[in-house]
């Protein structure tokens, strides 16, 4: 069968593939643009590790076809340090401990940019509930949520310096 | 784990999916959400010669009031179905279903109409949507018909829907205002299909129960109306020995089958349980108004 052209928009830079109908989002990213942040967990649609962002909503890229993204704007963990370094949200992570062996951690971060851009300041039981869909074997969660926590905080006091 | 090999059509509104079903409907499969075919396609339970992808259809998208009654989209994300605005204030049973399917990431792709018609067993929408005495509107190369919920499931993976068709509404009749609501699902974790779970529509006149409904997910072939644990409580007071009358009656026409989650008879009586637990926060909800 053929392939289809597509055109993916991935951290602000338009990307032309050709893809099988088959293909996952997730092998796209990592085998066909060298895109590797985003992991591949269970390929169930459970543990989140192959979480990215597409036109606004967190996503498990590997239970998307890749056509389905045609024309979308996504975000991959490439996409969060910028030029002046880390993201708060890494930041966060690296602070607190909130990783160990870190498979999870691309997943994690991109599900918590999310939650941090639909509700900058969420309770501790709102960051539980956000990120109930990643899965992390080896933290037990508490230094996640702080990590989010020292992220959350971290974007609003700079948020605030820049209005200043 | 990819899917199989199929032809990928991208329909480009009801029309167009109705002509593409009527050309490939019997080995092809709409796709929707997507959250329930692609993991099937990956495990070769399901292997669609054609994939009708029917996500860029707008029409199909929304949640809107008409009259005396609530109109959703097939292709409202669970998400979306969350954030409504309309329906935590006419239908807020929805919107506590919802919150208990999947996970965030899932909700955000996965549809009502997917849910609802995919016919596995344990999934959620289709006891509430029986419970709500919602219809499904369809739209075949005959035309247009509507089908009931209740009734609209045969068995496992099986209902009322053609090859050749797809829902284009689901209708649910506004419900009173000030009714008692609940969803009850015990689930193991995060993401999981219920144990059990039950669903508990319920409208009080003073102490009298005028109407109720009780409905079961994951506890049979089908999502189960419990119509005689509904008649046990209908026109009389919902006193605690009624209540555990209809828990009973309930438990009765439970047919789960034994996996992972537990044998038939500890789903059964989670099933009492949610049931017990779904008629009294009805109850409680219903007397706050």
């Amino acid at each position: 069968m053929a392939k289809h052209a597509i055109t993916l928009n991935i951290n602000g830079q338009q990307m032309d593939v050709a893809v099988d109908s088959r293909e996952l989002l997730i092998h796209t990213l990592r085998d066909r643009l060298r895109l590797t942040g985003a992991h591949i967990g269970c390929e169930t649609s459970h543990c989140g590790a192959c979480t990215v962002d597409i036109d606004g909503a967190s996503v498990k890229s590997c239970t998307v076809l890749a056509l389905q993204a045609q024309g979308a704007d996504i975000r991959t963990v490439e996409g969060l340090a910028g030029s002046e370094g880390l993201h708060p949200i890494q930041e966060g992570f690296f602070e607190e401990h909130g990783l160990q062996c870190g498979f999870c951690t691309p997943g994690m971060l991109l599900r918590a940019w999310r939650l941090l851009q639909d509700n900058p300041n969420p309770t501790e039981d709102e960051i539980r509930h956000g990120m109930a869909g990643n899965l992390c074997r080896c933290t037990g969660y508490q230094n996640i949520i702080r990590a989010v926590q020292h992220a959350s905080e971290k974007m609003q006091s700079g948020e605030t310096a820049a209005a200043e | 784990m990819i899917p199989g090999r199929f032809e990928y059509h991208a329909a480009t509104d009801v029309d167009d999916a109705v002509r593409l079903l009527a050309e490939h409907g019997a080995d092809g499969k709409l796709l929707a959400g997507g959250h329930s075919l692609l993991p099937m396609m990956k495990l070769r339970f399901a292997e669609p010669a054609h994939i009708i992808d029917i996500n860029g259809i707008a029409d199909l998208r929304g949640i809107r009031e008409q009259g005396k009654a609530l109109v959703i989209g097939p292709m409202t994300t669970e998400s979306a179905i969350i954030d409504s605005e309309l329906l935590q204030r006419r239908c807020p049973v929805l919107p506590e279903a919802a919150q208990l399917i999947a996970d965030p990431q899932v909700r955000n792709r996965g549809t009502i109409g997917g849910d609802a018609l995919h016919g596995d067993p344990g999934n959620d929408h289709p006891a509430v949507l029986m419970a709500l005495d919602a219809e499904f509107v369809i739209r075949g190369r005959k035309g247009e018909r509507s089908e009931s919920v209740d009734g609209f499931y045969v068995g496992p993976y099986l209902t009322a829907l053609d090859d050749g068709e797809l829902v284009t509404a689901i209708r649910i009749p506004t419900p009173a205002e000030g009714h008692g609501y609940a969803y009850c699902k015990f689930k193991r974790k995060t993401g999981d299909y219920a144990t059990a779970a039950t669903c508990c529509l319920l409208e009080m006149e003073g102490d009298t129960c005028r109407r109720v409904r009780l409905t079961l997910t994951n506890v049979g072939p089908t999502p189960l109306r419990a119509t005689d644990a509904e008649a046990l409580l209908t026109g009389s007071e919902p006193t605690a020995e009624r209540i555990e009358q209809a828990a009973q009656a309930a438990m009765s026409i439970c047919n789960p089958a034994e996996d992972l989650r537990g044998s038939p008879e500890y789903k059964t009586h989670m099933a009492g349980e949610m049931t017990r637990r779904a008629i009294h926060k009805a109850l409680d909800r219903a007397r706050r108004g």
